[in-house]
């Protein structure tokens, strides 16, 4: 099968993503833990752009950018160096944001999505390090706000931006292309998409291989499949009216779903670009085979390594490596000596399928829980333990609890705050797979008291045996075995 | 006590009185000034001396008074660049070289009077007012670092830290009959100095002699981490105060003797050339072809580097205010209200050589041009040890004869400004006067080849009298 591209969408992204994992800033020594911090508290003359005050690269950013760059088969500059971009905004402290413009340190690279029709690379243009400003925070809503308020503990923060070639042909292209870099930047242990802030995303899309128009301010990347399913229909509705798509930068509103333009072509802002003065150009190349040697395995190489170790599913591989914290907790489960296919299925469809349903996202792993945390509400938290995956499973394995005994252990673990180990669950809810007299007992009760059934089934009804099989669950209270009671009923009735 | 005092005397006065002595001597001269050479003056500097007689101290400025340049940032003290809109700033933190300093020992007296944000060669677009020559009251003392120079020729000092952008330290010392040294750009870390043009300038000092230029090097110049441009060079400065020039190689570069010269400057500064003569040495001409240049190069990398150094004053978080209906139109009044005419001048044209469809045009021609004059250095500086040349064309004009003609004004830096973009060292020392106003002579080296300088100009002061020359007008 071949994707058609029928309306002829082309969808580029360039996304700056927070280099959050690094201890200090891009150009001074604040720390970068600031999310739960006091406005203006991790600050220094130097990210606040006092005068006299001079940048100094932070090392550990450049070996993160040179990082990136090899997880994205890219070519990584020999030379680099910093540029500063003059504008005026109350977040900048300087006047301008030190940021690479004509020697990005990575050029070239790509990533291979799930696409339309099957693998799809999507070309990386470009990847460059540049430092992140404050952040307005207006008093009421922005729209009648009193004030506005500067927080510069961000200002400084390192940032990658990285731009696409314009090789996304759907909206879901480029969010599977999103899941799929924060993935590989998770992997690299550079990048924590949780927190707030971390990536920001502006689009470029055109129909019909027609004038592309700039989407800014997507804050998540859930936010960019609605925002472009948005800018694509407004731009074919354009065309359909016999109008004619302007080259422009468009708002994207994300309280209501719609882009609203910013800015034409002839408006575009002048940044004056020229090379930091107060920061030395670098030869990297030298830097490349150490940083080489510290490269994990990323998701792809441990997605085929999971199928071949554990003999597990594509699908089930693909879905736990898909977060290097999910991957890492189902090695360490395994480790534990369970039946690697039976913890995959309990890991990969069942936790990760109650996980979405209740919007949680998987947030840390420490080698003995996982946590997780609601996607829009950050006091929503919890965890599971490795233990007790590996108890669960073996119960599970051992045929001590049914299905959907294992199905209630799951969601409890997720839903309470106690930490209570899967047999307290079982023995508080009673949900131990029922001893087989008491189901023989059940079958027995259920074929005296339902004899219509039973003539039912006995002259050719299908469906009869379907209802004494749930009236006998309806007596063990859901502890017996719908299949071994279906074959006992069966057996008991046809001999 | 006299009025004009070396380093080492102003240590042997400590030994016979004390330190809060010799800074109340100080301050009493600075209280007396006719020149206006200081913005600020420091209400701790008795108190730092007290603290040094009472608790005594080993450093080699023990007690040493120092007056700085107001663009070089001292904790408590405002440091305003001799602007209006920062004229009620006062750094948290202290330049690199203030650090060093206070942990030598020196007293702070206070802060020099600049041109605004070190843009001027004659300390007239101070916001603060000029400062007045010691030599001719009526005539500017130089710039941008005319206050330092001229405290320090009036005897309110005895010795001072400028900065050097474009001749902003040899200019006033020229101008005011001292000596001036512009460092090997990264001998001196930039950290706390308000930046004019990054890439050109550094701090340097200004003193009555050359031994006490040497100090002061010695205790200002090293690595700093903090500055990313900042080179261990680890050069001995005082060791280069060598009264012997056998073996130097002087250069004379003719284009540094152009149109428009005065008689009595060229004058001047043949005849210390051929004082070297005396002295053993000879001196060979040398061609730099593309000095005619760097004029251009110069102010179109400086005012596009400033356009963008200067935006950060925009009323938000420290400074002048003004006020407007939303941000932008604060910003907006701001900076038409705090910024003096010549700043904003080369803002604007800065901005305008930064701008699309002119950088190449502007910014990277003059960044080429950087680059040919850089090997015109190199090129003169391996067949000699240094260069010889006039350091102003010109002695110190009158206060008010050209701030309204800027193209005038800025063809004064002509020998100056090649030097800031080759990045080597220079140093101006005394060489004569014309009608009683001091002329400078102008000596060029290797980068990181201060002491090839230092030796030059200390050989040629320990056999002149120049320099024990001082300003009638203010004795």
């Amino acid at each position: 099968m071949v994707y058609e591209n029928p309306d002829g969408v082309r969808i580029g992204l360039e996304i700056h993503i927070q280099l959050n994992k690094l201890k200090t800033k891009m150009f001074c020594g604040c720390s970068t833990d600031y999310h739960n911090s006091a406005p203006n508290t991790h600050t220094c003359p130097i990210c606040l752009g006092l005068p006299g005050t001079l940048p100094v690269l932070n090392k550990k950013a450049v070996e993160a950018a040179i990082k990136v760059g090899l997880a994205l088969e890219g070519k990584i500059a020999e030379e680099t160096q910093f540029h500063r971009k003059n504008y005026f905004y109350p977040d900048l402290p300087k006047g301008f944001q030190i940021t690479q413009y004509d020697f990005p340190i990575v050029s070239n690279g790509k990533v291979v999505i799930e696409g339309e029709d099957g693998e799809h690379t999507v070309g990386i243009t470009r990847a460059h390090m540049e430092e992140d400003p404050g952040k307005l925070v207006h008093i009421g809503s922005i729209e009648k706000s009193k004030g506005v308020l500067i927080d510069y503990n961000r200002s400084g923060v390192p940032l990658i931006e990285t731009v696409t070639e314009p090789d996304m042909r759907s909206p879901k292209e480029a969010r599977r292309f999103l899941d799929k870099f924060r993935n590989i930047l998770e992997y690299l242990d550079v990048f924590d998409g949780n927190l707030e802030g971390a990536m920001r995303v502006d689009a470029n899309v055109s129909v019909h291989w027609g004038t592309r128009v700039e989407v800014k301010n997507i804050s998540s990347h859930k936010g960019v499949e609605r925002a472009l399913l948005y800018e694509i229909m407004r731009q074919k509705n354009v065309i359909r009216r016999g109008g004619k798509i302007l080259q422009e930068t468009r708002h994207y509103d994300e309280g209501r779903g719609v882009t609203l333009s910013m800015r034409t072509k002839e408006e575009a802002e002048d940044y004056r670009y020229f090379r930091e003065p107060d920061l030395m150009p670098m030869r990297i190349t030298d830097w490349i085979p150490a940083i080489k040697e510290t490269l994990p395995e990323l998701p792809d190489a441990k997605r085929a390594r999971f199928i071949e170790q554990y003999g597990i599913t594509d699908m089930h591989a693909k879905s736990l490596t898909s977060k290097i914290m999910l991957a890492d907790f189902y090695e360490d489960v395994c480790a534990k000596g369970v039946d690697p296919k039976i913890a995959a299925t309990w890991t990969a469809d069942v936790f990760l399928g109650e996980l979405n349903y209740r919007d949680l996202e998987i947030s840390s792993y420490d080698g003995k829980k996982i946590g997780f945390i609601h996607a829009k509400d950050p006091r929503i938290k919890n965890s599971i333990n490795v233990s007790d995956m590996v108890e669960l499973v073996n119960l599970f394995a051992e045929s001590k609890i049914s299905d959907r005994a294992a199905v209630e252990v799951i969601r409890t673990m997720l839903d309470t705050a106690e930490e209570k180990t899967p047999s307290q669950i079982i023995e508080e809810k009673g949900l131990f797979k029922a001893e087989d007299d008491l189901v023989t007992k059940a079958i027995a009760e259920t074929i005296a008291e339902n004899e219509a059934a039973v003539k039912d089934y006995l002259g050719g009804t299908e469906k009869s045996l379907n209802f004494l099989v749930g009236q006998v669950m309806k007596k063990t209270k859901g502890t017996a075995d719908a299949k071994t009671t279906r074959e006992l009923i069966i057996k008991e009735l046809k001999g | 006590m006299a009025k004009w005092m070396s380093v080492a005397q102003v240590k042997e006065k400590i030994e016979e009185s004390s330190a809060e002595e010799v800074t109340a001597q100080y301050l009493e001269a600075i209280g007396k000034s006719k020149i206006n050479g200081y913005v600020t003056v420091s209400e701790k500097a008795l108190e730092q001396a007290k603290k040094i007689d009472a608790e005594g101290h080993d450093g080699p400025l023990a007690g040493v008074p120092i007056a700085i340049k107001d663009n070089i940032s001292v904790v408590g003290l405002p440091n305003s660049c001799g602007s209006k809109i920062l004229e009620s700033y006062i750094p948290p933190f202290n330049a690199h070289v203030i650090e060093k300093l206070l942990a030598a020992g020196a007293v702070i007296l206070g802060k020099t009077n600049m041109d605004e944000f070190a843009m001027g060669s004659s300390t007239e677009t101070s916001y603060f007012g000029p400062t007045a020559n010691p030599w001719d009251l009526e005539r500017v003392p130089g710039g941008s670092s005319g206050g330092s120079a001229a405290v320090v020729a009036a005897g309110e000092a005895p010795f001072a830290l400028g900065s050097d952008t474009g001749g902003s330290v040899r200019c006033p010392a020229a101008f005011c009959g001292v000596v001036g040294l512009k460092p090997t750009y990264g001998a001196v870390s930039r950290y706390g100095v308000v930046a004019y043009a990054n890439s050109l300038e550094q701090v340097g000092p200004l003193a009555n002699n050359v031994a006490d230029i040497a100090v002061l090097m010695d205790v200002i110049a090293g690595y700093d981490r903090r500055d990313s441009t900042s080179i261990d060079s680890k050069t001995e400065y005082q060791k280069a105060l060598v009264e012997d020039v056998k073996g130097l190689k002087i250069g004379v570069p003719k284009e540094f003797f152009g149109e428009g010269i005065h008689p009595d400057v060229e004058k001047a500064v043949w005849n210390a050339i051929h004082k070297y003569e005396d002295l053993g040495v000879s001196w060979e001409e040398v061609s730099m072809p593309h000095i005619k240049y760097a004029l251009a190069s110069y102010y179109i990398i400086a005012m596009s580097e400033a356009s963008s150094n200067l935006a950060r004053f925009d009323g938000t978080r420290y400074g002048y205010r003004a006020s407007g209906e939303n941000w932008h139109a604060m910003v907006s009044k701001t900076r038409a209200e705090g910024f003096g005419a010549e700043v904003k001048r080369r803002i604007l044209l800065g901005t305008y050589a930064l701008s699309a469809g002119y950088h190449d045009k502007y910014y990277l021609k003059a960044l080429k041009v950087r680059t040919l004059v850089k090997q015109d250095f190199d090129r003169a500086l391996s067949k000699v040890d240094v260069l010889m040349a006039p350091t102003m064309p010109n002695p110190a004009f009158k206060i008010g004869e050209k701030i309204e003609d800027p193209l005038t004004l800025y063809l004064s830096d002509v020998n100056t400004c090649p030097i800031n973009l080759a990045g080597v060292p220079s140093i101006s020392v005394p060489c004569g006067f014309t009608d009683g106003l001091p002329i400078g002579l102008q000596i060029m080296g290797k980068p990181f080849d201060e002491p090839a300088v230092l030796r030059a100009a200390y050989t040629f002061e320990q056999n002149t009298d120049y320099h024990t020359k001082r300003p009638p007008e203010v004795a």
